[in-house]
């Protein structure tokens, strides 16, 4: 299943319940990509998952928030096409609103 | 690949419109088809054609209706969601005794089967909301 996150990990713990399915891809979108800032809170979570899950986040997103040059390692930086093949490579999606 | 939307959340609030419309005409430069757009909860406000943002900003529901004439996107409003926030269109009017519509174009007012119809014929269905 693709999750695609858009609350930051620092207002919601949307990244905690997705992480409790186990496996897949986790898009993050909107305020959700602050997640994948190194040195973040969220780092030590995402790199001791990263074997379970692939990470994705939005670019657009990811550029609007200043964190272009602070991405952390593993994560597939995609645009709005590559958050299209997502949706359409995993069978199933959930939106963690 | 068939693709429906939910949208549930209003325009101009968080980010959730703006992400749905990019996804949107993303979903088409790929070569999908969009089987069905349907607005829910806060979600119907972007179908009010009386919105008037700042020249120098995006207008979201503009920008919903150019994409739905373009593309002959099928955009869906909730009844019961736009009954309680005042989206009418000239059947509402009618039938509730307003005195005015405020639909904009590309829109069309409709029931919850109509989600679960998407749901049901599209392969995938995405969700944006707050």
């Amino acid at each position: 299943m693709l999750h695609i996150i858009n609350k930051s990990p620092y207002d919601r713990p949307a990244l905690d319940s997705a992480l409790q399915t186990g496996e897949g891809g986790i898009l993050f979108t909107e305020d959700g990509v602050y997640a994948i800032a190194k040195g973040g809170a969220a780092e030590a979570k995402i790199k001791a998952a990263q074997g379970k899950f692939k990470f994705y986040a939005l670019s657009a997103d990811v550029d609007a928030r200043g964190l272009t040059d602070r991405v952390m390692e593993g994560i597939s930086v995609v645009d709005y096409g590559g958050f299209v093949d997502l949706v359409a490579e995993y069978k199933t999606n959930q939106s963690w609103l | 690949m068939k693709f429906a939307i939910l949208i549930n959340e209003g325009p101009y609030t968080h980010q959730a419109s703006d992400t749905a419309f990019h996804f949107a005409k993303a979903v088409l430069a790929r070569g999908h088809e969009i089987f069905r757009v349907f607005f829910y909860h806060d979600g119907v406000n972007n179908a009010t054609r009386l919105t008037t943002p700042p020249q120098d900003d995006r207008n979201i529901v503009d920008r919903w209706s150019k994409l739905a004439t373009g593309s002959e996107l099928d955009m869906v409003v909730c009844v019961a969601a736009a009954q309680r926030r005042g989206i009418v269109d000239d059947g509402e009017m009618k039938r509730n005794g307003k005195d005015a519509t405020n639909l904009a174009p590309g829109f069309r007012i409709s029931g919850l089967g109509q989600l679960v119809e998407a749901g049901i014929q599209a392969d995938r269905i995405v969700v944006f909301g707050d």
